[in-house]
């Protein structure tokens, strides 16, 4: 029993930084369940990953004027992230066939800027830190804008339920309605955009969609209605973020690589049940 | 004549007075923002509008509508009356559907006019083609259906108790009533049809816009669609649909409108529907006259 709790709490009650990173990731976790559920079931992953790639380029402005500045780094990251979700629902608008050319080169041109700015002031080691981000050196004032942000993220997202929905699988009908279906649609990415800033403080520009879309796809795979696939991926998530922190303190792992990868093992798990018990993953009503 | 209490009260009284007229202005100004927010994001909410039934007639005038460059519809004018049926028929990439979603506010014109006249834009009710909607999306049918009220909840309100049984009503009427709580995605080409019929029934338009109604289903689905359709003409509203089938056209649709980017024909379906109009509309009329 004492080696059980040696193992499962000892690391949290000894140390602050594992404290605070996994009250981070239960932040981030209770924001990417319903934003990441709602972006699958967009159909708009890719976009997702577009995104979290297009707030490198602000982080890494903000890092070369600034340094190590969290506001400078997530506003810089907020105003890139903003720019490209806009960019990428004005080429929607225009050119449907092209859009996935479109998204891959947002997310090279975002990658490569980005990597030049933050090695035109820094060092690699500064590079990896943008790349991949550093849960366990989260201190008290990142924590809490973490959890502003997946705050305010989830309040809109609460606010505009309903219109958010609908525009995902009916926007004529929503754009006849109300006539904000664009509108809708940019809220939308704007609340993905600050969901992934915060949580790039944990996993880094490249890491970050990890933690939106993993849980997400393996919570699909239990169930297909809309509000239990968000309650149980942001579950998941929160599992995920449990056993990926014990997983670097024990193995001596770097964190959030161990974070997405105990993610991924989920979703393989999520798929392979799916898979050997069919009537999980098919939508109530349908016959076998 | 005032003791130092007298006084005391009427300052505190004063204090007080102008506390509450901060707090009212405040109050007024919040009011008024969230006024503002729900115009901008909740234009969909009209409760009022949607009580009684009118059927406002549809004047078009020179109506272009452009994707990117290529116009698909250039230069339209079309009336449509009070409690008129107008089937409207063209070739594939004629601007039919087009029209439809120019007139039901999904697509902005590019020049020219749409007017409403004698309703406002709650009175239109559009049907779209079945597969505008994703129905891979996790939403059960009586949810779907539910949406045929938004009008009288819009984006952020809850919806009225009412709703529950309108939406059962409106699926008994079009053959669902068991289908409730099963998802969008489990029911068949024609089910799902019926769904869209009954939210459509919901909106309770007085202008209905109908892309392709009876496209890829059964004859007695057809058929049941068809009286629901006639039933809407009887009661006065004015209905627009978009139709393939030119025997059916003639047969219950008492006006036609000949399409290809621009009016060919317009008027009483037996003068429209001549052979020498849908040869000018690019129809094949060998085909057409063998049917």
């Amino acid at each position: 029993m004492s080696g059980l709790n040696a193992v499962l709490i000892e690391p949290f009650a000894a140390y602050g930084f594992m404290r605070t990173a996994l009250v981070g990731l239960a932040a981030l976790a209770l924001a990417n369940g319903p934003i990441g559920t709602l972006l699958l079931m967009r159909r708009m992953s890719l976009v997702g990953d577009v995104l979290s790639h297009a707030v490198m380029p602000g982080a890494a402005f903000g890092f070369a004027l600034a340094g190590y500045s969290l506001l400078a780094l997530s506003a810089g990251g907020v105003v890139t992230g903003l720019a490209v979700a806009a960019l990428s629902s004005l080429v929607t608008r225009d050119a449907a066939q092209r859009q996935d050319v479109h998204l891959a080169v947002f997310y090279l041109l975002s990658l490569a800027a980005g990597v030049l700015l933050v090695t035109a002031r820094g060092s690699n080691i500064d590079l990896m830190h943008v790349l991949f981000g550093t849960i366990l050196a989260v201190g008290m004032p990142t924590l809490v804008l973490m959890a502003l942000l997946t705050s305010i993220s989830v309040l809109i997202l609460a606010a505009v339920y309903r219109p958010i929905v609908v525009e995902a699988f009916d926007p004529g009908f929503l754009q006849a309605m109300s006539g904000g279906s664009g509108t809708y649609r940019l809220v939308f990415l704007a609340l993905v955009v600050l969901d992934l800033v915060a949580g790039f403080q944990a996993f880094g520009t490249l890491l970050a969609v990890g933690p939106l879309l993993l849980p997400a796809a393996a919570a699909r795979c239990w169930t297909r209605r809309v509000f239990p696939a968000m309650a149980l991926s942001a579950g998941l998530g929160l599992a995920a973020g449990y056993v990926g922190l014990l997983l670097s303190y024990f193995l001596n792992l770097p964190s959030g690589p161990a974070i997405v990868l105990v993610a991924g093992a989920l979703y393989l798990v999520s798929l392979l049940a799916a898979r050997y018990q069919p009537e999980l993953a098919r939508p109530p009503g349908v016959p076998a | 004549m005032a003791s130092p209490e007298n006084r005391a009260a009427a300052s505190g009284g004063y204090a007080e007075a102008a506390w509450a007229l901060t707090l009212r202005r405040l109050g007024a100004a919040a009011r008024q923002g969230a006024s503002a927010f729900l115009r901008r994001f909740d234009g969909g909410y009209a409760p009022a509008t949607s009580a009684s039934v009118v059927a406002p007639a549809v004047a078009i005038a020179d109506l272009t509508v452009a994707y990117q460059r290529a116009a698909a519809l250039d230069g339209v004018s079309a009336d449509f009356p009070p409690g008129s049926m107008t089937a409207i028929v063209g070739p594939n990439g004629a601007g039919k559907s087009t029209l439809l979603k120019a007139i039901a506010g999904i697509l902005r014109p590019r020049a020219g006019s749409i007017l409403l006249e004698g309703g406002g834009p709650g009175d239109i009710a559009y049907l779209p083609q079945s597969d505008e909607v994703d129905r891979g999306f996790p939403v059960s049918v009586g949810d779907f259906v539910a949406l045929g009220c938004w009008r009288q909840y819009g984006a952020f309100r809850a919806a009225p108790a009412a709703v529950a049984g309108k939406v059962r009503q409106a699926l008994d009427a079009v053959g669902l009533g068991a289908a409730d709580d099963t998802a969008i995605a489990a029911l068949s080409v024609g089910q799902f049809r019926r769904a869209l019929f009954a939210r459509l029934m919901l909106q309770q338009g007085g202008v209905l816009l109908l892309d392709e109604p009876f496209a890829a289903i059964d004859a007695s689905t057809t058929q049941a669609l068809l009286q629901l359709v006639k039933g809407w003409h009887d009661e006065g509203r004015t209905i627009v649909a978009v139709l393939h089938d030119l025997d059916q056209v003639a047969r219950d649709f008492p006006r036609t409108l000949l399409l290809s980017r621009r009016v060919i024909a317009d008027g009483p379906t037996l003068d429209v529907l001549r052979v020498e109009n849908l040869a000018r509309a690019g129809f094949d009329t060998a085909a057409v006259a063998a049917t």
